[in-house]
């Protein structure tokens, strides 16, 4: 695991980054997942990998026998997955109103908001 | 006293709920906004008073202490910011009364504005860097509806590059908190910036910082990172687009200063300060050269967003207490000054059925008390004395001549007269040219003229008051200088927020 996680973690990242430079909005969508997904198994990581040692403190003792995964940065991924999940439910209705509304999902068509003489709504 | 410190956040949290609880009164919620942001402003004042009288405020949330609980902290700088936020709210809330059309009042405009305040607030509150990606996050996804409320393509074409660029930069924030927590095992910025000094593996420390420099880099729209601004800045509604011309963009500021003075020493990093140098001059001048090419008006303002962000950054860059003080005292006056001039756009653009600068023009010689208003915080804004603006730039470029950054400041200096100029370009056009459309003369101003009253005082109301505080800050500048240079010794000198924050235990 402690050689696997890092590849897993670099080759999300490498995806992540390749699909958002794409044009279509659906593989930007994907890649904006995949990028968040990359952030909490580094923050899993960045809390040390055990196996079978929970961290709690047994029955009658006054600590925790090394090694031990740090807890923490588990409860943080949770709260970053819950609050990932929301954002993005928001953000593929958000790119299919887009597709409706400007009838492609092109994205180097949109330029229109970029341009100097287009005025604003 | 301690307690009031949760109150900012609650207080909208609360109303947000009360008006989603009432779906169909709209009326309730004008009046439940305009009370929610005044209570708000009292809360900041009193909190003001005594972080000034007793020094740093902090909350240990559900009693667990410091750096193993959610702590709130105020100091001096988190104060100024929540008392500004709330004077954009209300003047927002106010203005909005006479903007926001009913369909949109009805698609929950007023809570989601509520709940932009309470992130807005949340953020600059939280003494934990886990939290204060939580706010972002609730900031965001309030920005993000309140974005595309209209529902018009251009909207939505704008929002898709807002959110891209946010969700990415929220993705590398994400990262560096792991990183960081990695290396110092704590979440807490009081406990960050006593643990940092002594770190043994430092070899990670400037990953995390520029990945930090890059996530609130975006959220302010600095130089390689702020294309997102001006894509979307100017689709909104204008009342959005004033709030969020005057506090979002602000937040990436606030984050800046606080993990650059407070976690991030120039000890630690000391690379940092050389990128935001250039980034600050970079910032400046493409800003300012984005502005001075539209004709458009709510583009050209958008793109000033970017070019004051440069002057705060470039403070930020020299780290002395006169130039942080700078900093802070730019920033209370370009929240006041931009946002003002996002309402006054919206004013001109119901007079002259038109944001194309070309289409517009003779409003002085029709409302001449408006031409008045608006010189107001545009001139505060290229910095003539003796408006909020001069003083603010004055601070900046005096301690950039004491740091002797000779390169930077004349470039801070050459981007006053672009800013002037590109000020002047409005009054010229919309002002004082004859009016381009003068064939259909009945036309202009029809839907101006047919508000009613109290739609009219809601929409004047919010730009005097924000005009009157800046010609005041600008006229009696004493006592924000020595509120500005209380607040930055406080935030350069780390040990007073980490020993207010755990109680002085390492």
């Amino acid at each position: 695991m402690r050689v696997l996680l890092p590849v897993i973690i670099g080759l999300l990242y490498a995806t992540g980054i390749y699909l958002i430079l794409r044009r279509s909005m659906v593989k930007v969508i994907f890649g904006l997942v995949v990028l968040g997904h990359a952030a909490n198994l580094m923050i899993f990581t960045v809390g040390r990998l055990t196996k079978g040692s929970p961290a709690f403190v047994p029955h009658g003792a006054t600590g925790i026998a090394e090694p031990f995964a740090d807890p923490l940065p588990q409860a943080l991924i949770l709260t970053a997955i819950v609050i990932g999940f929301g954002i993005q439910a928001f953000t593929i209705a958000l790119f299919k109103k887009t597709c409706q509304s400007l009838k492609t999902e092109d994205l180097d068509e949109m330029r229109n908001t970029d341009q100097l003489e287009k005025e604003s709504p | 006293m301690n307690r009031l410190i949760i109150l900012p956040v609650l207080v909208p949290l609360t109303t947000a709920l009360i008006m989603l609880l009432l779906p169909r009164r709209i009326a309730v919620h004008r009046l439940l906004g305009v009370l929610s942001t005044l209570l708000l402003s009292v809360v900041s004042v009193i909190l003001l008073n005594s972080v000034l009288s007793g020094g740093i405020l902090s909350l240990q949330a559900g009693g667990w202490a410091a750096p193993f609980g959610i702590t709130m902290v105020v100091d001096t700088f988190s104060c100024i910011m929540l008392a500004m936020a709330s004077l954009i709210g209300l003047t927002t809330a106010i203005y909005s009364i006479g903007s926001v059309d009913e369909k949109q009042e009805h698609n929950f405009y007023h809570p989601l504005i509520q709940l932009l305040l309470m992130g807005i607030n949340g953020a600059f509150l939280t003494g934990d860097i886990f939290n204060l990606y939580v706010w972002f996050e609730v900031m965001l996804i309030s920005s993000f509806v309140l974005l595309v409320l209209e529902g018009k393509p251009e909207q939505f074409e704008g929002a898709i590059k807002y959110v891209t660029l946010n969700l990415l930069s929220s993705a590398i924030f994400l990262a560096a908190v792991g990183i960081l927590y990695g290396m110092a095992g704590t979440l807490n910025m009081a406990d960050l910036a006593m643990r940092l000094p002594m770190l043994e593996h430092r070899e990670l420390l400037s990953v995390a910082a520029v990945l930090f420099l890059i996530t609130f880099g975006i959220k302010a729209a600095v130089f390689p990172l702020f294309f997102w601004l001006p894509a979307s800045y100017h689709t909104p509604h204008v009342a959005v687009s004033a709030i969020f011309a005057g506090l979002l963009t602000k937040v990436g500021v606030y984050a800046i200063i606080r993990f650059f003075t407070t976690i991030f020493t120039l000890e630690s990093t000391p690379f940092i300060h050389h990128i935001l140098l250039w980034v600050s001059a970079f910032t400046m001048v493409t800003g300012v050269l984005g502005a001075v090419a539209q004709y458009d008006l709510r583009k050209l303002l958008s793109f000033h967003i970017i070019s004051q962000i440069g002057y705060m950054i470039f403070a930020i860059a020299i780290q002395s207490p006169l130039a942080i003080a700078g900093g802070l005292l730019f920033i209370v006056h370009n929240i006041a000054a931009k946002t003002n001039l996002f309402y006054l756009s919206g004013i001109i653009r119901l007079l002259s059925g038109s944001w194309n600068l070309r289409q517009i023009g003779g409003l002085y010689a029709t409302y001449p008390l408006l031409g008045l208003l608006f010189l107001v915080p545009a001139l505060a804004l290229a910095g003539i004395p003796p408006l909020s603006g001069f003083w603010a730039k004055l601070t900046v470029i005096q301690a950039g001549l004491e740091a002797q950054q000779w390169l930077a400041v004349s470039v801070a200096l050459m981007v006053s007269i672009l800013t002037l100029y590109s000020m002047i370009k409005i009054w010229n056009e919309a002002f004082l040219k004859d009016n381009p459309l003068s064939g259909d003369e009945g036309q202009r101003g029809r839907e101006y003229h047919g508000l009613s009253a109290g739609k009219k005082t809601a929409l004047i109301a919010p730009a005097i008051i924000l005009a009157m505080f800046t010609i005041v800050s600008g006229l009696w500048f004493e006592p924000f200088f020595i509120l500005a240079k209380g607040a930055s010794l406080e935030l350069l000198d780390a040990g007073i927020y980490s020993k207010a924050v755990t109680g002085g235990i390492p």
